[in-house]
């Protein structure tokens, strides 16, 4: 089908779904199944290619500093900032974009992707940059095994022409840089100081620092206090406020970081980066704050042990009313053995208020053996949330929860105050 | 008045893939909330094997981690037959369950031998059983957690199923029966992690240990209402 009419049509789609006030995915759908070529022909001219993100935590919060960090230097960027990492969602995407001649008017594409979709999409568009950002238990019951998401990554960039950004820290994803020599590597790292307050499956439980050989970092965190990081570009140091916040999110700007001087290359500018990056503001449900009754409440999302670990690590629990909210559907996964590797202790002082989702009981039980005090068990969440605000009204709050969970707070959270709506 | 409780966790490092520490973690909590004093000792492929043990632990690794603890295995194989024919309790879930067994077969035909405490035979498959399973036994009622494997197994003359199916996989996708026992030797493929979703056999591990070292096993009460709770729940849930 002659690609204007697979646009027109599919914005007409697009318009009808959203008048039923229906997912952003549908009309994707649609165009993929009409003309499987409309992702190809629309990103095929862009004069910077096809960047793809991937890895298990932390596509999207580093898709949106990557976003910034591009276009401070006078980039026309199109990404998926849907959230949607599928497929159908860079046709939805890019349905919204285009003119209606199907012209996509960018200069570089920059997609996150989960692993999975990731291998399938590289098949039909070899992006030209990849960044992969690291492999952790998510989802085992959708992909089988760690090693085995290793290599869908491994995928990802031997499909890449140009060059790839690995995470120097993950030691699944620097074996992917050892035995690559068709591209220019460039490597994202951590110093040893933080490197030991920052587990990875492996050391999980064992805390010794990592010894073994590890390449030079082209961009290192150095240091990072709760608002402002100091990064280590080509052997100098640069120090920026940040108002990103935990510092695994702060690792992945080191990432964008990166990942934009390998795009730019010679046109790559430190300062502006720095200064992009300083106006980066979370991304939803990565440590974003919104006000309820004056004070403010944080959604953290939870995906894995890994991510949940860190998120304890991050957010101090002190003068902080705790809730958690744990559902079993298929995005978050339906296996409930990940939150036994996750240690609750730095809760034991402040207990937890609010426990609740789905599987709200088997994060009370999970709690009740690590002797974490807990005030009220809800599994609805709309009543749960009610409660949680009722009692701690005069309490700055935080919210640890699942990936449906979170869909349906943001939604109870938008009746009763500003929330940013994702379409 | 410690009364000391020693629990050997077999390879913590490379094989811990589905919350196998959360089975260390109830034993640990439980003895101590019955008033005993739990030993917790990692073992790793290299290590001393301990001395004193009451309660065998192992969980279940990815391919990579079972060939990489295989050969330590085979060298500690004799003690761990001997604790199990001591009628020790020893739980091994998963990737520990296969190598307990005679070999385990993988799907590219290489063969791992097992240390044949339990008399099953493993074998890769591209077939993965994955999901939410309820099963029932007569020694411990009903057994909930979540399986997630591709090796199917399927048991010899000297073995008995740990579990009959009621809703899932278990063994393998004809049998119908899930795990395997031999003595004290529990091999199963659920995790979730079992032991905190099925306390009754966390406490009979905890009383047949204490009753071996102390003769005597007068527990307090735990209160399991979350327990129960999550039970409900995870039985409703789709696969």
């Amino acid at each position: 089908m002659p690609h204007p009419f697979v646009v027109l049509m599919g914005k007409a789609v697009r318009y009808a779904a959203r008048l039923r006030g229906g997912g952003s995915a549908l009309p994707g759908l649609f165009v993929e199944k009409i003309s499987p070529d409309f992702i190809k022909n629309t990103l095929a001219p862009l004069p910077h290619g096809v960047v793809v993100i991937s890895g298990t935590n932390g596509k999207t919060t580093t898709t949106k500093m990557v976003v910034a960090l591009l276009e401070a230097q006078g980039l026309r960027v199109f990404t998926n900032r849907t959230g949607s990492n599928f497929t159908r969602g860079v046709a939805a995407a890019l349905l919204k974009e285009v003119d209606m001649k199907g012209n996509l008017a960018a200069d570089i594409a920059v997609l996150e992707l989960d692993e999975a979709h990731a291998v399938k999409f590289v098949q039909t568009i070899p992006p030209r940059y990849s960044l992969i950002l690291n492999v952790m238990r998510d989802q085992l019951d959708r992909f089988g095994e760690i090693d085995a998401t290793a290599q869908m990554l491994e995928k990802i960039t031997s499909a890449t022409s140009e060059a790839i950004v690995l995470n120097r820290e993950d030691p699944r994803i620097r074996r992917i840089g050892d035995h690559d020599a068709a591209h220019r590597v460039s490597y994202f790292g951590l110093s040893d100081d933080l490197l030991a307050t920052f587990p990875n499956d492996d050391d999980m439980r064992n805390s010794s620092i990592k010894t073994t050989q590890r390449p030079n970092a082209d961009v290192l965190l150095s240091s990072y206090e709760h608002d402002s990081a100091t990064f280590k570009i080509a052997g100098k140091d640069y120090t920026t406020s940040l108002k990103i916040t935990g510092v695994y999110n702060v690792f992945n700007a080191a990432a964008a970081i990166a990942l934009t001087q390998t795009v730019l290359d010679n046109e790559f500018n430190i300062q502006k980066t720095m200064d992009a990056l300083a106006e980066v503001t979370p991304a939803f449900g990565r440590g974003e704050t919104l006000r309820i009754g004056g004070q403010p409440l944080e959604l953290v999302l939870v995906k894995n042990p890994s991510g949940f670990r860190l998120g304890l690590k991050s957010f101090s629990p002190t003068g902080y009313a705790t809730m958690i909210a744990i559902n079993d559907n298929y995005a978050d996964g339906r296996d409930m053995s990940w939150l036994w590797d996750v240690d609750f202790d730095s809760l034991a002082n402040e207990g937890v208020s609010e426990v609740s989702g789905v599987r709200a009981y088997d994060m009370a039980l999970r709690l009740q053996y690590d002797e974490v005090a807990i005030t009220h068990i809800e599994p609805e969440l709309s009543i749960a949330l009610r409660q949680f605000i009722e009692t701690n009204k005069d309490t700055p709050k935080r919210i640890y929860c699942t990936y449906t969970a979170m869909l349906t707070l943001r939604k109870e959270l938008s009746k009763m105050t500003k929330v940013e709506v994702i379409s | 008045m410690s009364r000391p409780i020693h629990i050997l966790q077999l390879y913590p490092q490379d094989m811990n893939i589905y919350g196998d520490h959360g089975n260390v973690l109830v034993l640990k909590r439980r003895l101590e909330w019955y008033g005993y004093e739990p030993i917790v000792t990692e073992y790793n492929v290299g290590d001393p094997f301990p001395k004193t043990v009451d309660i065998v632990i192992g969980g279940g690794g990815q391919d990579s981690g079972q060939e990489k603890i295989h050969k330590d295995l085979l060298k500690i194989a004799p003690k761990l037959r001997e604790l199990a024919d001591n009628n020790v309790p020893i739980l091994v879930v998963c990737g520990l369950y296969q190598l307990f067994g005679n070999y385990f077969q993988t799907s590219k035909n290489t063969r791992l031998d097992g240390i044949g405490i339990l008399d099953v035979e493993t074998h890769g498959t591209n077939e993965r059983l994955i999901g939410n399973i309820v099963t029932s036994t007569e020694s411990f009622g009903e057994i909930i957690g979540y399986e997630n494997h591709s090796g199917q197994t399927t048991l010899g003359q000297n073995v008995q199923p740990f579990a009959t199916v009621i809703k899932g996989a278990g063994n393998n996708s004809q049998d119908g029966h899930e795990g395997a026992r031999y003595k004290n030797v529990i091999g199963t493929y659920l995790h979730g992690s079992i032991l905190p979703k099925n306390p009754q056999l966390a406490d009979y591990f905890i009383e047949v240990a204490v009753r071996q070292r102390y003769e005597d096993f007068t527990p307090n009460v735990i209160d399991d209402l979350f327990t129960e709770l999550a039970r409900d729940v995870a039985r409703e849930r789709p696969r």
